[in-house]
């Protein structure tokens, strides 16, 4: 038999009461409480898992999401839990899969949809440049596509060619997309569920390096967080956090290269420096106000991440950073990304990531003795 | 809502394999298998198109004897209704006189480009009559005769080549996608709108449009493979009008037909002469029918031709003779409609004047519509990126509100 759910007419739209309160009754049926190790993969299944019970529109699908789980387990016992209508396997092609979720998305539903890896969303780039990006702007809002691509992206596993890219810059080049990439567990449970409640589309960069790193969260807490915050239209969207607070110098990282910047300060630390750790988090839209706000009380800012230096994120963050402290800058700010090269193979991919001895150096240079 | 789509058609334990002596070997409960119980043919005979396009009236405008029709066992197809056919003329009559004007307007520089779609009003007319209210359609940036037909108004559907803004009607209120200037990109919109509907059990038909030379675009390939494996209810029309451009169809495909093609995806195929409205009607409005029924989606190849160049920016004189398109003049769609109609006594001299005078208010519509200095604001530009402007978005909006008022004060 097909698998069969009904609800009440909450589907279409934005996250109701309804959903808010269905979530507060996830939350208390949560199999434990407290704190407790959790990995990255598990609390954005749990976000999928928890958005799919709040509402019958959240859909998912992609390759291998189905019977396998994905293949990083990411969406494990969505099609076993929901059936095969709501989480389920496409052919393999992904302008298919994102072109698919657009018209989905026109037509009432709330597609979460994977892309396998990084390189392997590229088919899919005029469906999400042309139309996912521009739907909205094109109909006057008239017609929103509240879709999420998700995006297992950056290296550090090893990964042969083609699974390792730092493809977030594309996508933030394009008006009418937001990225957010989360770099803890309980952000990747926080800021998925934003994700999907989120009437934009939004490209959902999840370092896969970090999948399988566990944090102290509490499930139910996050569950609870999240439905506070509908009920009190809150939001963490588009907010960056200061991970580590210092003083001297502010260290401006995404995704991957949080636990780098933060392994980067600690070792800082035991030098005598205080190094400031700001974790951007959702890359569009972007968060002057958090990242600036640092830079103007350190004085001094290196930019972090894996992805190529030239014409990237990186490179948006220092113009920004620039534009806005300029006066209260003591040296130039400097960027510490992966070299202008290919994605290395798995045997020289540590000669091209950041890595703390990079950032120190960097942040070595940044004109103390002045 | 309800969700019950069975996704998996051939998944055998939602679907057990029906046994059908027609076909040889196990042919799985899929696509075909329905309609093939419903003809008593092969799977083959099924989904290939029928040996011959389908013609209902000729060039000259008499009806063809039933045997000459070009259908077969399983491709049969009935006269549509008189009312049907006048409904149909009319729309044929205005979408003539829509591409004439609109042509006019551009040379008279009030729009800026128009993709005309004249000589293929009968494509255009039947695409939009054979849908019912609650269906969809997906059209390309040279079907806004068929925009028009299915009820859209006339200069809402022009505001993309009048040029103040990418679109001007809602396609959730219409059921009309954007005009997708992209190839075959909105197949696979098509596609999800229909899977969505059959999640929720609705009953909602997508008449998903693209050309030939689309047809060689991968969103083409993966459209009607995941309308055919999810087995969802999408016909794909594709107006053959002989030309991408200037690159004729046999740069972009050797196929016997483009509606051959239908087959390597497990659906249905079918040829129509695309100059032939009574045939068209009868063709897509039995795909329609057999998609609503559940019979997986289905290709309609419509024979045509594109008798203005691509644009006013184009000049066909440089890639194709003018006797090429004499012939086709010969074919015209309007003119063969109009001599089989007045044929059967269903017009006349008085209803022929009622008709182009409801061509006429359209064409002054358009005039008028189109003739106006649009104000735009300036600020739009920032209201509809995102359901609610980023910061960044704001300091620009006012930065350019700052420039404006600068401007404004030195006047």
């Amino acid at each position: 038999m097909s698998p069969t759910m009904t609800t009440s007419s909450e589907a279409n739209g934005n996250v109701s009461a309804a959903t808010a309160q269905a979530a507060a009754k996830a939350a208390a049926t949560a199999e434990q409480t407290g704190p407790q190790a959790v990995t990255l993969a598990k609390a954005l299944n749990t976000a999928m898992s928890d958005a799919m019970h709040a509402d019958p529109s959240v859909l998912v699908f992609g390759e291998d999401v189905g019977m396998l789980g994905g293949v990083f387990r990411i969406t494990d016992g969505l099609t076993k839990t929901f059936g095969k209508a709501r989480c389920f396997d496409t052919p393999l092609a992904e302008s298919g899969i994102v072109g698919m979720a657009v018209g989905m998305a026109m037509n009432g539903m709330r597609p979460v949809i994977e892309m396998q890896f990084d390189a392997f969303a590229y088919p899919a780039f005029e469906q999400i440049v042309s139309h996912v990006a521009k739907m909205h702007n094109r109909t006057k809002g008239a017609v929103k596509l509240p879709m999420v691509i998700r995006v297992p992206y950056a290296g550090g596993i090893g990964g042969v060619e083609h699974h390792c890219d730092s493809s977030e810059a594309y996508y933030a080049h394009t008006a009418g997309l937001k990225v957010f990439t989360p770099a803890t567990v309980a952000d990747g449970y926080r800021m998925l569920r934003e994700a999907i409640d989120s009437d934009d589309p939004v490209m959902f960069m999840e370092p896969k390096k970090l999948y399988w790193s566990k944090d102290q969260v509490d499930l139910a807490a996050l569950r609870a967080e999240h439905a506070a915050n509908i009920e009190g239209g809150t939001s963490s969207e588009g907010r960056a956090v200061v991970a580590r607070p210092g003083t001297d110098a502010t260290l401006i990282a995404y995704g991957p290269s949080v636990p780098t910047a933060l392994a980067a300060a600690a070792a800082a630390a035991e030098e005598g420096r205080s190094l400031e750790v700001i974790d951007v988090r959702s890359i569009v839209p972007f968060d002057d106000e958090t990242v600036c706000a640092s830079v103007r009380k350190t004085g001094r800012a290196v930019v972090i991440a894996e992805a190529h230096g030239f014409a990237s994120v990186a490179s948006e963050i220092v113009a920004r950073v620039q534009e806005r402290c300029f006066h209260h800058l003591a040296a130039p700010i400097r960027r510490v990304t992966g070299f202008d090269v290919p994605y290395p193979a798995p045997k020289l991919e540590h000669y091209y990531l950041p890595g703390v001895d990079r950032i120190l150096d960097a942040v070595d240079d940044l004109q103390w003795e002045d | 809502m309800t969700i019950s789509a069975d996704h998996t058609a051939q998944d055998p334990d939602t679907n057990p394999p029906a046994s059908n002596a027609a076909a040889p070997g196990p042919v799985p409960e899929d696509a075909a298998s329905g309609a093939v119980r419903k003809f008593g043919i092969t799977v083959e005979d099924y989904m290939l198109p029928a040996r011959h396009q389908i013609q209902m009236v000729g060039p000259d405008g008499t009806l063809n004897p039933h045997t000459e029709q070009g259908s077969q066992p399983g491709h049969e197809y009935a006269l549509p209704g008189d009312e049907e056919l006048m409904a149909a003329y009319e729309q044929l009559v205005i979408g003539r006189r829509v591409n004439d004007q609109n042509s006019a307007l551009v040379r008279q520089g009030r729009m800026a480009v128009y993709p005309s779609s004249h000589g293929q009003e009968a494509c255009q007319v039947a695409a939009a009559l054979c849908l019912s209210e609650g269906d969809w359609m997906f059209p390309t940036y040279r079907d806004s005769v068929a925009i028009m037909a299915r009820g859209i108004d006339p200069v809402q559907t022009m505001t993309l080549f009048r040029g103040d803004w990418h679109g001007g009607y809602n396609p959730a209120e219409h059921k009309v996608g954007i005009q997708c200037t992209p190839l075959t990109t909105q197949l696979l919109h098509g596609v999800g709108v229909a899977h969505a509907a059959k999640l929720r059990g609705e009953d909602t038909v997508v008449l998903a449009m693209c050309g030939d030379g689309a047809t060689s675009e991968g969103d083409f390939h993966e459209a009607l493979n995941f309308a055919a494996v999810f087995h969802l209810p999408v016909v794909f029309f594709v107006q053959n009008n002989q030309y991408a451009i200037s690159v004729p169809l046999a740069h972009q495909s050797v196929a016997p037909s483009l509606a051959h093609k239908a087959v390597g995806y497990g659906m249905a195929g079918e040829r129509v002469d695309g100059n032939d409205t009574v045939a068209l009607l009868a063709v897509l409005g039995r795909a329609v029918r057999l998609a609503r029924e559940g019979s997986g989606p289905l290709l309609v190849e419509a024979h045509t031709y594109r008798m203005q160049a691509h644009t006013n920016a184009d000049d066909a004189t440089r890639y194709r003779q003018d006797s090429e398109v004499a012939e086709w003049v010969a074919k015209d769609p309007l003119s063969r409609m109009k001599t089989y109609l007045t044929g059967r006594g269903l017009l006349d001299g008085r209803r022929a004047a009622a008709i182009a005078e409801k061509a006429e208010a359209v064409a002054s519509q358009l005039r008028e519509g189109l003739s106006e200095d649009v104000l735009v604001d300036p600020q739009d530009l920032f209201k509809y990126v995102f359901s609610t402007p980023t910061p960044q978005l704001k300091e620009q909006s006012a930065m350019l509100a700052d420039e404006l008022a600068r401007e404004e004060a030195a006047k």
